[in-house]
């Protein structure tokens, strides 16, 4: 589509540098770095609040970072939504945002808009190039529609269609806008594995047509499955950037996600204790390999508000 | 009421089927032979409803009514030729059609007694026919529903007579040569010009009110009998040829009119309904609420009043009737881009507020050009009076011409000239609205951030549908100028009795139906023509529209004429919708059509 000339792996499609983005005295984002190049899939992960949607509303315009610029494809990248889809760089929501009252068909005809040109006077005296153009749109459309499987669906309002055909959809409708670029922010929020499997398989397709891809997600398997590349982002900073297999491995992504130990880690002496006292207690001794929740319920005997937090602690030192 | 109904689970039917259906035939029958009769003395009561033999005024309604309701009833003996009335439900809308016959024969024989003081006045034919009405609306209920009521929960009264009036969408008919499809579309704008005709011509309240009784239940009726969705579907199938069966229907009606008062309203029902669609474009499609908008008509109107050669005009030339218009048109349109520009930075209810404001801040500076609190530009509250006749190609638009026969006064000249400004509107309305750009501000009006992420430039397509509503409206006001021949400000403000003004211009389009062709066009002639008939209500009557708007907005979101779109948007249906594959989902012009009129 838009790479063809382009060699994978050595164009640089996106480069953002030292993008910070403050709110008042908040800030979100702090002096981050990311480069995506063509034929690439990177991924940004983080726990919730990191910064990441924040960080790529930064990358299309929808916010102004307060430091930092972004480029693709070599120019920096102006300060308004619409002109940097129309330098190629298409996104989708988080929560997502088709145009719920329009049919499907429709709403990828709305992505077309910025490779399309016939202004209001073609429309109102019908000149010769609208059939054309309009016929265009809808063919090129139709052949997205058909991408992603809803083409039986083109005629149905968007907010009849049920949640993962959406998700597909807000794809779909990104892509018509023929980007180089595709931003998708948490794809496979909410989906069932299989669901996530087939959004998996669509991307691999989409990075086949030329196109690089920058997903935020949650799904740890489905990004490591996934993605070349991958960014993590904590409070702001970028912690670590590489492999999958080496963001893996980084002890600091894994205490962002679960926390670090505190100073005083419930050693060997403390767990003994605890063990002690639910002994003592008697009736808990099936407590330990019962799964954390039902603890406190459970141990009705023992002072729940020692128990609690101990076994909480003893659960996150199982799962290293 | 409903213990008659054979489907209720609980009691057993009063009256089977068959008699239900033999007394409602009779019924109806009976009302219809009783308008053949006198209903009273005197020809006090207006319309003459003494003579025998010959129907008059509101008995004519009844006439219409009953047969309506005898046609129907039949239908549902499954007589040949007449099975094609009742596709739908054949039970539910001969208990519609009996009740507005009831409605219009009650309203009447009330109407008789209050004034002539007392029901001695009323000759026995009333009766007759109120006997004949009374016996077929309580037969109707002895009919099968049409939809069977959910059994599994308990149903009030209420809920199960509302659903005895309900009836399925009918099943898709099959294909009719295209001549006849195109027949028939005629043939329903010919029945729709007649009826709007009718209402327009009545001569006095009474006939006004039992028109629009017998109209409501009527039309419900026929929507119910699946035979408007028939319609709707013919006349999604030929667009073209509904547009021009609309504008043909549209431009018999000056010659069907003798009366210069009728015309007149016709003439500014069409003004209205003009403005209203170009506000359909700002609020419809690109969903921003522009509560000024009757300003745009102002400028439109006093700049061609300025440029008009009326003798008191401050500006002393006379342009052609073609520049007037470019004038109008220009000045509506640098008014738009610059009200529009700073404030379109907005969204919502703030936008709201402040095109409000801009309006009146239109109007008071009008008033304040008068040479004494500002240069005079606009003579202040006096307005410019005597603007004078257009004459076009030597046709002077202020005498009456004989054109083949019929006489066309000077009102029923501008009606057709504001016609041809109507249909220029209209397919502006079209032509924008399917395509790239009208889809851009359908986008906008859905989500504006994620419109704007797909590359559309919110703020200049904005401007751009409140620049396009601005100049259609100052369009109007070109002609609004000459058809009233005085031009002031008091004619353009956010409220007031005479209907163009934002108020009933943003009402016509909800009426209607937001985003729709014909939803502004009903809505328009609707909002006109009830308060210009019904006089006596004046000092109520910005009370009762907004009684009107409350009923509406709880009853019928939608607005009369809804898309597809509009009525899942406010009904939720919790399930698929499946669309036929020959309806496409852009605009329904539904078969309401009073549309062209």
């Amino acid at each position: 589509m838009t790479t063809q000339t382009t060699t994978p792996t050595t164009t640089t499609v996106l480069d953002a540098s030292g993008v910070t983005m403050r709110f008042g005295g908040l800030t979100a984002v702090r002096g981050v770095d990311l480069t995506v190049n063509s034929g690439e899939i990177v991924g940004l992960i983080g726990p919730n609040g990191a910064g990441k949607t924040t960080f790529f509303n930064c990358l299309t315009g929808l916010y102004i970072p307060t430091e930092g610029k972004v480029s693709y494809k070599g120019t920096v990248l102006p300060p308004k939504p619409h002109l940097v889809t129309k330098a190629g760089i298409a996104r989708t929501f988080q929560n997502i945002r088709l145009f719920a009252n329009m049919t499907v068909l429709e709403n990828v005809l709305v992505g077309r808009h910025t490779r399309t040109k016939e202004g209001l006077w073609s429309a109102l005296l019908r000149l010769p190039g609208f059939h054309k153009a309009e016929d265009a749109s809808r063919e090129r459309a139709m052949e997205l529609l058909e991408f992603i499987g809803l083409q039986d669906k083109a005629d149905h309002l968007a907010r009849n269609l049920p949640y993962g055909d959406q998700r597909k959809l807000e794809i779909a409708r990104a892509l018509a806008s023929d980007p180089g670029l595709l931003l998708l922010d948490e794809p496979t929020a909410g989906m069932n594995p299989q669901e996530t499997r087939v959004t998996e398989e669509l991307i691999f397709a989409i990075r086949d047509q030329g196109i690089a891809v920058l997903v935020i997600e949650h799904d740890m398997r489905f990004i490591f499955n996934l993605c070349d590349r991958v960014a993590c982002l904590v409070q702001g900073e970028k912690l670590v950037e590489g492999t999958p297999g080496e963001v893996q491995a980084d002890e600091r992504v894994v205490a962002a996600y679960l926390g670090t130990p505190f100073e005083g880690a419930p050693g060997a002496d403390e767990v003994a204790e605890v063990e002690a006292a639910e002994a003592h207690a008697g009736t808990t001794a099936p407590a330990e390999t019962a799964p954390t929740r039902t603890a406190p319920t459970k141990a009705t005997g023992t002072p729940a508000d020692t128990t609690a937090p101990d076994t909480t602690s003893t659960d996150e030192e199982g799962t290293r | 009421m409903t213990m008659t109904n054979n489907n209720t689970p609980t009691g057993t039917p009063l009256i089977t089927v068959p008699a239900a259906r033999h007394l409602t035939t009779a019924g109806a029958a009976t009302a219809l032979i009783g308008t053949f009769l006198a209903w009273t003395w005197t020809a006090e009561f207006p319309g003459d409803l003494t003579v025998t033999g010959y129907p008059g005024g509101l008995q004519v309604l009844t006439l219409v009514g009953a047969a309506l309701t005898l046609l129907l009833a039949l239908s549902g003996y499954g007589i040949k030729g007449l099975r094609w009335l009742t596709p739908g439900g054949a039970n539910s809308p001969v208990r519609l059609a009996a009740i507005g016959v009831l409605g219009t024969t009650g309203f009447t024989i009330g109407a008789i007694s209050v004034e002539l003081g007392g029901i001695v006045n009323l000759e026995p034919g009333a009766w007759v026919s109120l006997a004949g009405a009374i016996i077929a609306v309580a037969a109707s209920l002895g009919l099968p529903t049409d939809q069977p009521l959910d059994d599994t929960i308990k149903h009030n009264p209420l809920d199960r007579f509302l659903n005895t009036l309900r009836a399925p969408a009918p099943e898709r008919a099959k294909d009719l040569p295209n001549w006849a499809e195109i027949l028939i579309i005629a043939a329903a704008f010919g029945v729709a010009l007649h009826v709007f005709t009718y209402g327009i011509d009545t001569e006095y309240a009474e006939l006004f009110i039992g028109y629009i009784i017998s109209v409501a239940f009527g039309f419900t009726a026929l929507n119910r009998a699946g035979l408007i969705s028939r319609i709707t579907r013919l006349t999604t199938k030929h667009r073209n040829v509904t547009l021009a069966a609309a504008l043909v229907a549209a431009f018999c009606f000056p010659f069907t009119q003798q009366n210069e008062q009728y015309a007149l309203i016709g003439a500014n029902i069409l003004i209205f309904a003009t403005v209203a669609l170009g506000l359909n474009v700002v609020v419809g499609l690109a969903g921003l609420l522009d509560l000024g908008y009757v300003a745009f008509l102002g400028v439109g109107a006093y700049a061609a009043a300025l440029v008009s050669g009326s003798p008191l005009s401050p500006v002393g030339v006379q342009f052609p009737f073609w520049a007037a218009v470019l004038t109008g048109a220009a000045a509506s349109l640098v008014f738009g881009v610059v009200i529009g520009a700073p404030t379109l930075r907005l969204r919502g209810d703030y936008l709201a507020i402040v095109t409000l404001g801009f309006g009146e801040i239109f109007r008071l500076t009008v008033n304040a050009l008068n040479g004494v609190s500002g240069p005079d530009l606009t003579n202040g509250s006096q307005g410019i009076p005597s603007i004078p006749d257009l004459n076009l190609f030597g046709f002077d638009f202020g005498i009456s011409h004989d054109i083949a026969g019929f006489t066309l006064g000077r009102s029923a000249n501008y009606y057709l000239l504001m016609l041809v400004f109507t249909a220029v509107v209209v397919l502006v309305f079209r032509r924008s609205g399917e395509s790239r750009i009208g889809r851009a501000w359908v986008a906008i009006r859905e989500d504006e951030t994620a419109a704007t992420a797909m590359g559309i430039n919110a703020f200049r397509l904005k401007l751009l549908a409140f620049a396009l509503g601005a100049t259609l409206a100052g369009l109007a006001g070109t002609v609004q100028a000459h058809v009233s021949y005085t031009v002031t400000p008091e004619q353009y403000q956010f409220a007031g009795s005479v209907p163009p003004n934002s108020a009933f211009l943003l009402a016509a389009v909800i009426l209607g139906g937001m985003g729709t062709l014909s939803g502004p066009l009903v809505g328009a002639a609707l909002l006109y023509l009830i308060p210009a008939k019904l006089q006596f209500m004046q000092d109520y009557q910005l009370f009762l529209f907004g009684i009107a708007l409350i009923l509406l907005m709880r009853f019928r979101p939608e607005g009369l004429v809804a898309d597809r779109r509009k009525q899942l948007e406010f009904h939720e249906t919790g399930q698929l919708d499946v669309p036929a594959e020959d309806a496409p989902l852009t605009q329904t012009t539904a078969g309401t059509t009073k549309a062209g009129a």
